[in-house]
């Protein structure tokens, strides 16, 4: 039988990375829940073999259910019947999977119905998910809403609402309005408190993934008269209370599946999450941060089914005389595909272990003061979480688009051509380099770790690392690129001008990306061998986009930025 | 109100994916070549029983199986996918069993088991393809039984309503219950593995799995879900007589590879002057007999 996790090695490499020990015995609390839920993990091997098998019907799942109806999915797409949603019938048929299968809800306490999952392993189900509908990923990966739930809501509204969601009742995040997309602090969106207290919901949102959803986070505008973010607070709102409708669903270029939609709010009564004032510069930044981290695991997703279905097609297909693989035009484009998502994978995963222990931490200091050492600590991966969020759904969503852009030209006319696979993936991939913040606002956000030195002085800590003989070169070209960034930052920082370094930005948060991701791999393959050869493809790669970077900085004068200045 | 009901499963070779050294050279099964599973159809008989569970809570859903000790592996499998418990029926007596001393083992273990209200199993296993181990348990217990089913509409007021697959088409019948009932491979698929649940059941083991193992023996000990019934013929008062080899009439003569060649149909009329013809045509080329 098809399996989507152990077909895929690399996933086994990341769930038994060193630091998941540590990890684990955050997340159980030294496995206290052993006693009390008889299905919680007795020690730290037995929790990773849980994870182990429950990744096993993630992946069955993929391989029977969801990646077999992602096609017809595809086609039907769902649709608006007396204003709700129908999804798919495919779709339907993987949610019933899904839980059945018991699959949401993954990351909640046991308390609250959850499996009490860490971050990584449930972000590499939304890895193996993506692999087989990017689409779907969607709803399933929305289970994320009711971390802020857990985060933010009262203990009454954590009780009403997460069991329902472990037990499969689905999610959205209501954010985006008609005139306010990336600028969220214009969400107009009328938030009224009765006299009773209670609050009713009254306008209008779009684009709503899921739109549709049995409970809604909402972000909506509570201070009359305010204009900014600090207006703004956040809601629930569930779909049993009624109130809201779907007005259409937006006719999309990919993840057809995934109903995006157009919101009508008329005294649709809702609950206040935690403090007024603090939707937007609170929550919602933390529910994005969740959120991107998804999207860089649906990136690794299609670019993973990229990668195998250009590497099957490129076996298959013969020209010449050969299959079309043994030309050297065509294996480096497969060699750099593989290098670019076991990049990205390995960015994924390190980002989701500093998540995990910031998280940890977070969740420790609810039932008991952390020592300062503990803080230190949590701070430190907080931080580091920040840093590399940004830079892995950036660098990921963008590699994805490259991948399935490669994965049509492996494939010639054929893959222009509705038949395969790869145009689907082509027109899924799209998306993820725009929602939940376009790579130019995730480079807004990256930036100011490269000119603080964030990333550059994790870099220099793992240049300091061991690495086996056969990859000192590999090592010393990793070294050469990361002074390259030190030295490009000192000259775009060194102008005194902020507009300066917006400029420069994006070219700055790559080099750090192609150097960070190198030395990701090189410490794969220090523990793996597997890995050797993606590390070499991808410095390879790396080295020459951070020299071009490095040499249009450095023969860049400040007055040629007018040039680029439209008016 | 809750039904207790008892699925007949079987651990098979996996015979959809077979290799050229599938058989050995006596013309039997080399299992070592081919990974075991749950009988595919047992599993569509499995689903069906827990959707009588989801429908009529309480209900408590039981495997039994004939095998050897690692046939818990299937009990676990269906564990993961919402079954209660289960009993593998284990003995060197068993060994060699056709489907007479098959079923005559299981009616022992079902009579032993004796609280049940409907007796599930799959059409037929894929490594023998006979379809009789389900009616001999049936005919064994005297118990009314429905073949080829596809869906049991409910299990209420002493009655099963079942939709059964025939050859033109589906049929409803209302049997009394306790009762049999083959479920055919068209049914609904068997729900998948359930991650609460393999985390919980992911130890469980008849007592000689864990005989070595005195941590999962100490676990076993503290969690009563996690034992698996073992039984042997003495633990079901089996006549020895009527078990495994020598409770078996059929006897392999031997084994060839069959390529069918006949285009042509014939029909044979439902009727008895028919069939005794075709009985004897049958017996005169050794077809049978």
């Amino acid at each position: 039988m098809a399996n989507f996790y152990t077909d895929n090695p690399e996933l086994k490499h990341y769930l038994t990375h060193p630091m998941m020990e540590k990890i684990v015995e955050l997340k159980e609390r030294g496995y206290a829940d052993a006693g009390k839920y008889d299905y919680a993990p007795l020690d730290y091997a037995d929790a990773l073999d849980s994870y182990d098998k429950v990744l096993e019907i993630v992946g069955e799942i993929c391989a029977e259910t969801i990646s077999q109806n992602a096609e017809g999915v595809d086609h039907e797409g769902p649709r608006v019947e007396n204003g709700h949603v129908i999804y798919a019938s495919g779709t339907q048929a993987n949610l019933e999977a899904c839980r059945k299968a018991g699959l949401m809800g993954m990351a909640m306490p046991r308390r609250l119905g959850g499996l009490n999952f860490p971050i990584t392993p449930y972000i590499m189900a939304a890895d193996i998910v993506s692999r087989a509908d990017a689409g779907f990923e969607n709803l399933w990966g929305l289970q994320d809403c009711a971390e802020t739930i857990y985060e933010f809501a009262d203990e009454e509204q954590k009780q009403k609402y997460i069991p329902r969601v472990c037990a499969g009742e689905t999610m959205s995040m209501d954010l985006t309005e008609p005139d306010a997309g990336s600028d969220l602090q214009s969400v107009m969106l009328k938030a009224t408190e009765k006299e009773d207290g209670t609050w009713v919901l009254n306008g209008v949102k779009r684009f709503i993934t899921n739109g549709d959803s049995d409970i809604h986070l909402v972000l909506a505008r509570s201070e009359e008269g305010s204009h900014d973010g600090r207006g703004l607070s956040m809601f629930i709102y569930d779909k049993r209370n009624g109130g809201v409708t779907v007005r259409r669903i937006e006719n999309k270029m990919g993840i057809k599946g995934s109903p995006t939609c157009e919101l009508v709010f008329r005294n649709a009564p809702a609950e206040l999450v935690g403090s007024r004032r603090m939707g937007l510069i609170k929550y919602v930044m933390a529910l994005m941060n969740g959120a991107r981290l998804g999207i860089a695991a649906q990136s690794v997703g299609l670019s993973e089914i990229s990668y195998r279905e250009a590497l099957q097609y490129a076996k298959e297909r013969k020209q010449f005389g050969k299959a079309i693989i043994e030309f050297p035009a065509v294996c480096e484009i497969l060699s750099n595909m593989k290098a670019k998502l076991d990049a990205s994978r390995a960015l994924l995963y390190a980002c989701s272990r500093f998540v995990d222990i910031y998280k940890a931490y977070d969740d420790i200091a609810k039932e008991r003061k952390l020592t300062v050492d503990e803080k230190k600590e949590a701070k430190a991966f907080s931080r580091l979480a920040d840093a590399f969020t940004p830079l892995a759904k950036g660098m990921s969503s963008e590699f994805c688009n490259q991948n399935a852009y490669d994965c049509i030209q492996i494939h010639g006319g054929s893959g222009f051509m509705k038949d395969y696979a790869c145009e689907r993936v082509y027109r899924d991939a799209r998306i993820t380099s725009i929602y939940e913040g376009t790579t130019q606002l995730q480079v807004v956000a990256a930036i100011r770790h490269v000119t603080t030195g964030t990333y550059l002085n994790w870099i220099n800590s793992e240049l300091e690392k061991e690495c086996k003989p056969e990859d000192q070169d590999v090592k010393a070209t990793l070294q050469f690129m990361s002074q390259q960034l030190a030295a490009a930052v000192e000259a775009v920082t060194g102008q005194d001008s902020t507009e300066y370094v917006d400029f420069h930005a994006r070219r700055l948060v790559e080099m750090a990306g192609y150097t960070v991701m190198g030395l990701l791999l090189l410490d794969d393959t220090t523990r793996n061998d597997a890995f050797r050869r993606s590390l070499r493809v991808f410095v390879k790669y790396g080295q020459a986009e951070v020299a071009k970077h490095a040499d249009f900085i450095s023969n860049f004068r400040p007055d040629q930025l007018a040039d680029y200045m439209q008016k | 109100m809750s039904l207790n009901i008892i699925v007949m499963a079987k651990q098979v070779p996996d015979t959809r994916n077979v290799g050229k050294d599938a058989m050995k050279e006596d013309g039997t099964i080399n299992r070592a070549a081919l990974p075991a599973i749950f009988n595919p159809e047992d599993l569509n008989a499995l689903e069906q029983a827990l959707r009588l569970k989801d429908k009529y809570p309480g209900t408590k859903v039981t495997i039994l199986t004939m095998g050897p000790a690692r046939a818990a592996e299937i009990i676990r499998e269906g564990m993961y996918r919402g079954a209660d418990n289960g009993i593998v029926l284990s003995d060197r007596a068993f060994a060699g069993a056709d489907t007479l001393a098959t079923s005559y083992a299981l009616a022992t273990a079902v009579k032993k088991i004796g609280d049940f209200d409907l007796i599930l199993g799959g059409r037929q296993a894929i490594d023998g393809d006979t379809a009789q181990v389900g009616p001999q348990v049936a005919e064994k217990l005297a118990l009314p039984q429905v073949t080829y089913a596809e869906e049991i509409i409910d299990a209420e007021n002493g009655h099963a309503t079942v939709l059964r697959r025939i050859e033109s088409g589906v049929e409803t019948v209302k049997v009394p219950m306790p009762a049999v009932i083959t479920v055919n491979g068209s049914a609904a698929p068997c729900r998948p593995r359930n991650a609460r649940n393999v985390q919980k059941y992911k130890y469980a083991a008849v007592p000689s799995e864990a005989a070595s193992d005195e941590r999962r023996q100490k676990l076993m000990a503290e969690r009563e879900w996690l034992n698996i019934g073992e039984w042997n013929a003495a633990s079901v008062d089996a006549d020895l007589n009527q078990c495994g080899l020598a409770g078996s009439p059929t006897k392999v003569k031997h084994i060839e590879n069959v390529v069918f060649t006949a285009k042509d149909a014939r029909r044979v009329e439902n009727t008895d002057a028919d069939i005794e013809v075709l009985m004897q045509e049958l017996i005169a080329n050794h077809t049978i007999g």
